[in-house]
């Protein structure tokens, strides 16, 4: 178990790249506390594989340096690493036995025959596949498939982090929410440090203590999923976690009133005075959950015609046009339903102000 | 859309029909036609039922050839599918160097076989042959596949290793470019060796390929005619006579077509049943089954 440091890890594919935009990770410093669970999050092509693959070793990166517990592990290769890594679709030695695929990693590191019989008996357990243990690992399914390769990387005792590049791509909603669980459960019993790349929100916030969120080669907010859904400190963070996404207006700021297209809306004081240093676009952000939507006219309301009613159950996603600028907002199930005109209220502390996509703070 | 019946359209395969009516089927009758009698000369021929399968059957020189046809069809296999993964195996996997390879180590199979025939014959000639005058004369070891069966044999399988190995070497390649880089990277993270590497990513990866390889290296080299038939005519002696030489003989040689035909029928059947084994093992050795 380790823990793990980026110094300034920077990673371009091109030979000899110039541009920002040559790289596939621009200049990232982070820690992995040693034990810690997390959820490498953010779209397609935003650099977590290759992230994850820096992290292994299978990637060196361009420049900067990866520190585990202190040491600088840079230019060694994943075998040297001690590391385990799941990949996305399941990797098999088709002509070996389950059993043997599962010892593999073990027998490769000249792990005694009785230690590597105890480990594999245990890490089948946990993974269900006891009683595959004699088949050949080619014939089986998909999903049977994939646990495999779970199982070798969870079979290492000692490896400094387990990686995990979506692992569970392959398998069905229901497997995929019983394996998460106990991947959570693996961790809480042996506290390995455990990192797990996704690209579902869902998936993220259901298994990680800490989800870091990737955009463009960087990461751009680290923290808690109630973090992340508090307090965004990037457009992206509140436009990506949470169903709707927070809604965002471009304003114009005068005092601590802001101006979206001459309608103004009071902001938190600290958020106005912040913004006296900010530079760049202005907007302003708030999540659906905290537009407060009133069917009758309100004190303060702002008066925004009523476009669309989503029913989601529990709740309802109403759209509204305000200034011509579209706005999601929840509306609890037992709430008067609006129609046609509807009545909003930006609550100011639950309003927040972004500048070129970052946070004002 | 909606089908219909329309028994015109058997028509469309009337072409293909004649094409192998003309290739195979209609030449296979006239083997068999023939192999079912004893032809004296035009229009004199006795049916003779499977005397003519007995006698082949008991015929000693052909025993020989067949031996000496396995013999020779073990070892080109022995040598030829190793190397020519060992090729694929040492071969660029990027850059220039890959086109640059492929070209170069295509270019022996691009020969016509009968070239490649008159070319090893002057490579190996003791006075003139770039190899035969080197040996005899610079290492001082004789060497003349015209007299000497152990020689011609040896010249043989130089040639032989060095036209078809680069077909084996290319469908390795072919398979080994096929493995997706994930399991490589699994293969490091797991501790893997390279050897190891090898025996369990690899190889089983290239089944496929390498079992075409194997069925094509097996039919052709046991049906091999025009190399052996230019290089050594069969000599020295018998020594190089493969089966097909040897029909040949019997069949334009001495004009013996019951015996030539009956003889076909058996080297057809021998290469089927060998092609179907081959295939059935190599594909079993995949599967999943217990251990």
């Amino acid at each position: 178990m380790a823990r793990i440091e980026f110094n300034d890890v920077a990673h371009s594919y091109l030979r000899n790249p110039k541009k920002e935009a040559d790289y596939a990770i621009k200049t990232i410093s982070n820690c992995w506390d040693d034990g810690g669970s997390y959820a490498l999050l953010g779209p397609s092509g935003c650099g977590k594989t290759t992230l994850l693959n820096i992290i292994s070793g299978l990637v060196t990166p361009t420049k900067g340096r990866v520190l585990y517990n202190g040491v600088d592990v840079t230019a060694l290769p994943p075998e040297k690493r001690n590391i385990a890594q799941v990949f996305q679709f399941p990797v098999l030695y088709d002509t070996m036995s389950v059993y043997d695929n599962l010892a593999f990693p073990l027998r490769n590191r000249h792990i005694e025959n009785k230690e590597v019989d105890k480990r594999v008996q245990q890490v089948a357990e946990i993974l269900d596949l006891t009683s595959f243990l004699q088949d050949r690992a080619a014939g089986l399914a998909a999903d049977a498939k994939q646990k495999i390769s779970l199982g070798r990387g969870l079979v290492r005792s000692d490896v400094a982090a387990i990686l995990f590049d979506e692992p569970l791509t392959v398998i069905d909603p229901y497997l995929k929410w019983l394996l998460r669980r106990k991947l959570k459960e693996i961790h809480e019993q042996l506290k390995l440090t455990m990192i797990y790349v996704t690209h579902d929100q869902m998936e993220a916030l259901t298994f990680a203590e800490k989800v870091v969120v990737m955009y463009e080669g960087e990461i751009v907010q680290t923290g808690t999923p109630e973090d992340l859904f508090e307090n965004p400190e990037h457009r992206f963070v509140g436009y990506f976690i949470g169903s709707p996404g927070m809604n965002f207006l471009e304003c114009r700021l005068d005092g601590n009133v802001a101006y979206v297209n001459g309608t103004g809306i009071k902001l938190e004081t600290k958020t106005a005075d912040a913004a006296q240093n900010a530079r760049g676009k202005m907007e302003l952000g708030i999540r659906p959950k905290y537009l407060e939507i009133s069917s009758k006219p309100v004190e303060n309301g702002l008066e925004a015609a009523v476009k669309n009613l989503e029913d989601l159950g529990s709740y309802k996603i109403v759209t509204v046009m305000l200034q011509n600028k579209i706005l999601h907002a929840w509306l609890p199930e037992d709430s008067p339903v609006p129609s046609g005109k509807a009545w909003i209220i930006f609550p100011p502390q639950k309003t927040k102000l972004y500048a070129d996509g970052r946070l004002v703070k | 859309m909606n089908k219909w019946e329309n028994n015109r359209a058997w028509l469309l395969t009337v072409p293909v029909l004649i094409l192998v009516a003309f290739s195979s089927i209609i030449p296979l009758m006239t083997v068999i036609n023939y192999s079912v009698q004893d032809i004296m000369g035009e229009g004199q021929s006795l049916f003779v039922g499977t005397e003519m399968f007995k006698a082949v059957l008991r015929e000693p020189r052909l025993h020989e050839a067949l031996w000496r046809q396995f013999l020779f069809s073990a070892l080109v296999l022995l040598i030829e599918m190793p190397l020519g993964v060992l090729l694929a195996l040492a071969m660029p996997k990027k850059g220039w160097g890959v086109s640059f390879s492929l070209v170069v180590i295509a270019l022996p199979l691009l020969i016509p076989w009968n070239t490649i025939g008159s070319i090893w014959i002057i490579f190996v000639r003791p006075d003139i042959g770039l190899f035969g005058h080197f040996i005899n004369n610079v290492l001082g070891i004789p060497f003349d596949h015209t007299a000497r069966p152990l020689d011609a044999w040896i010249t043989l399988m130089f040639m032989e290793v060095w036209h078809w190995t680069p077909l084996v070497a290319l469908l390795a390649y072919a398979g080994l470019r096929a493995i997706p880089e994930v399991y490589y990277q699994a293969a490091k993270i797991d501790g893997s060796s390279p050897w190891k590497t090898f025996w369990y990513i690899q190889l089983p990866k290239m089944r496929g390929v390498l079992t075409i390889a194997l069925l094509l290296r097996f039919m052709d080299s046991f049906l091999i005619y025009a190399e052996p038939f230019v290089l050594t005519g069969g000599g020295p002696g018998n020594a190089t006579t493969f089966l097909s030489i040897y029909l040949v003989k019997l069949a334009l040689g001495q004009f013996d077509l019951g015996t030539a035909g009956a003889f076909s029928l058996i080297y057809f059947l021998i290469v089927e049943v060998l092609c179907f084994v081959f295939y059935q093992v190599l594909q079993n050795v995949g599967k999943g089954a217990k251990t």
